[in-house]
């Protein structure tokens, strides 16, 4: 599998402030690879040195096998990209600006930009929306017309951060059907987000950003694999521990987990002694507890020096 | 890219309210003449003023003379500044460029862009005082009187009033390129065109004071009534190389800053 964005050491320095320090990104062609970080950890600062926005203090950067900012040029039309929130020109139509975008750089030809434009119009469910100027537009509208911008040239690798910010529960469901179907297509997603939910839905392969260090790269279905154990749901929890001593290795009211992953044997046991059990299942840990695990406090907690 | 830029520019409305406003002024003070007939001496007011009621051939050099010292360089120093800085502020600059625009070639589209405002802003100024002045007042279209006295013929008014309209776009690049300097240095479009215009008004108010006169001949508006010794007999050229020389020099260093501030910048807008 070929690597989509490669870094190497890369790193960004605000004076003595460290945003970004040292990190090894490595997302392969074909991945959903969700960016997770606090606010503050540097997640925003990557995103824009991978764009070739913020120059690098340190490290290096590969974009679809070239190195970046150097051949911006050419590899920035192969990659879509939402940048925090999306921005248009208040007083002209979506449709315009998404034209006069297309215009102002290489790799979108002129002949077929109405058609491209009225596409990707279609696809975020705005192609009704007609000469309204941008500035009428909702907040749900400019994500969409945002994400229209990205889409524009059918990119190999698509950066979007926080894709979903002001939508409604429809149109989150929407954006990330549209995402799926992208990623089906064999586009490349870099989702850069601090909300866990949508990652672990979307993803299938996690970093997690804390304090500009890399401290979690891996598939989520590794970070989410069984533990090994099993969690039993029961109104009676202590005549669990009685029929499985010893082996239960933690009681929080009503949920029990039991060491030994074959949820069958642990439920043969248990329906044998007639307990009630209303819930089982091998024990997996939430990306929320993978993420709290590895990243220590949110960034934007500034305590006194002691 | 830089039809995009001129698109985007001319689309927007703020720039024919600019444009409108900026004629605003000499057609009241056309009216205001027409109405009371009091015309200002000659060799004071505004450059023309006295000559437009015996000629309204002229009223299109008087109404650049009376927006040159203030109105224009306003209008331009609004529109250079709001080049970058207004798009950073409007988060359009960081989808430029990762579209990628690439900076210099940006850098040079909002400069063109500018220079057509300037163009086409001091060219309707003229081309309004024009209609106004032949309206409103007795016009002898077939010729024209110098500045020195002597009588100039048609061609040579045209010819001449061609000159100083150049004259006048090419003094309004300087406050153009302090302005684009400027608006690659801050995320505000409003902070990058007060520095503009604090630079004008720092060179006016140096240019009136004696202390000051070493370094006149270097400031930027030094030269800016030039335009006004196309009219005399012969063209008195001193004042008028001197003053496109100087802005020559002010818009390639200003420049030459900007591009190397922008192009190592990081966009965090």
């Amino acid at each position: 599998m070929s690597t989509v964005i490669a870094t190497r050491g890369l790193a960004k320095q605000y004076g003595r402030l460290h945003a970004v320090d040292g990190i090894d990104l490595d997302v392969r062609a074909g991945d959903v690879y969700g960016f997770l970080g606090a606010n503050g950890s540097g997640k925003t600062t990557t995103v824009r040195m991978l764009l070739g926005l913020v120059l690098p203090t340190r490290g290096e950067i590969d974009l679809l096998g070239e190195r970046m900012p150097r051949a911006g040029r050419r590899v920035l039309p192969r990659v879509g990209a939402l940048i925090e929130s999306p921005a248009a020109h208040g007083h002209l139509s979506g449709r315009e600006n998404l034209a006069l975008l297309d215009a102002a750089g290489p790799g979108g030809s002129r002949r077929d930009r109405r058609r491209r434009v009225a596409d990707v119009l279609d696809q975020v469910g705005l192609g009704g929306v007609g000469r309204r100027p941008v500035k009428a537009y909702s907040l749900g509208m400019r994500q969409r017309l945002g994400l229209a911008g990205a889409l524009l040239r059918r990119p190999e690798l698509l950066v979007l951060d926080e894709p979903t910010n002001g939508l409604d529960p429809q149109g989150i469901s929407e954006i990330r059907e549209l995402l799926l179907e992208l990623h089906r297509g064999g586009t490349t997603i870099f989702l850069s987000s601090h909300l866990l939910a949508e990652v672990e839905q979307l993803c299938t392969r996690v970093g997690v950003l804390d304090r500009g260090r890399l401290v979690l790269q891996d598939d989520l279905a590794i970070l989410t694999a069984p533990t090994g154990a099993t969690v039993v749901r029961t109104p009676t929890p202590e005549r669990v521990r009685a029929v499985l001593d010893g082996r239960v290795a933690a009681v929080d009211a009503e949920r029990v987990v039991v060491s030994g992953g074959d949820a069958a044997e642990v439920n043969a046991l248990l329906v044998r002694a007639g307990i009630p059990i209303t819930g089982l299942a091998p024990d997996r840990p939430t990306l929320e507890e993978v993420v709290l695990a590895a990243a220590a406090t949110s960034a934007d907690r500034v305590e006194r020096a002691p | 890219m830089i039809a995009v830029e001129l698109r985007k520019l001319f689309r927007r409305p703020r720039t024919w309210a600019t444009i409108a406003v900026l004629n605003a002024l000499p057609v009241l003070v056309a009216v205001l003449l027409v109405l009371t007939d009091l015309a200002p001496r000659p060799g004071e007011g505004p450059p023309f003023l006295s000559a437009v009621l015996t000629n309204g051939a002229l009223y299109p050099l008087a109404a650049l003379a009376i927006v040159l010292p203030l109105f224009l360089p306003i209008a331009v120093a609004v529109v250079a500044g709001d080049s970058v800085a207004g798009e950073a502020q409007a988060g359009t600059l960081r989808y430029l460029l990762a579209r990628p625009a690439g900076r210099t070639r940006l850098l040079v589209a909002k400069l063109v862009a500018v220079l057509a405002f300037v163009l086409v802003t001091v060219v309707v100024v003229a081309a309004v005082g024009y209609l106004v002045g032949t309206t409103l007042f007795d016009a002898q279209p077939v010729a024209g009187t110098s500045v020195s006295g002597t009588s100039l013929t048609p061609e040579e008014l045209a010819v001449r009033t061609v000159l100083a309209i150049g004259y006048v776009a090419v003094s309004m690049l300087g406050v153009a390129a302090f302005a684009l300097f400027f608006s690659t240095l801050t995320d505000s479009p409003l902070g990058a065109t007060m520095g503009a215009l604090v630079v004008l008004v720092t060179s006016s108010l140096l240019f009136t004071l004696d202390a000051a006169s070493p370094i006149a001949p270097y400031l930027p508006t030094r030269y800016w009534l030039a335009f006004v010794d196309f009219f005399r007999d012969p063209v008195l050229w001193r004042d008028i190389t001197r003053g496109i020389a100087l802005q020559g020099v002010y818009v390639g260093v200003l420049l030459a800053a900007a591009w190397a501030n922008f192009t190592t910048k990081d966009i965090t807008s």
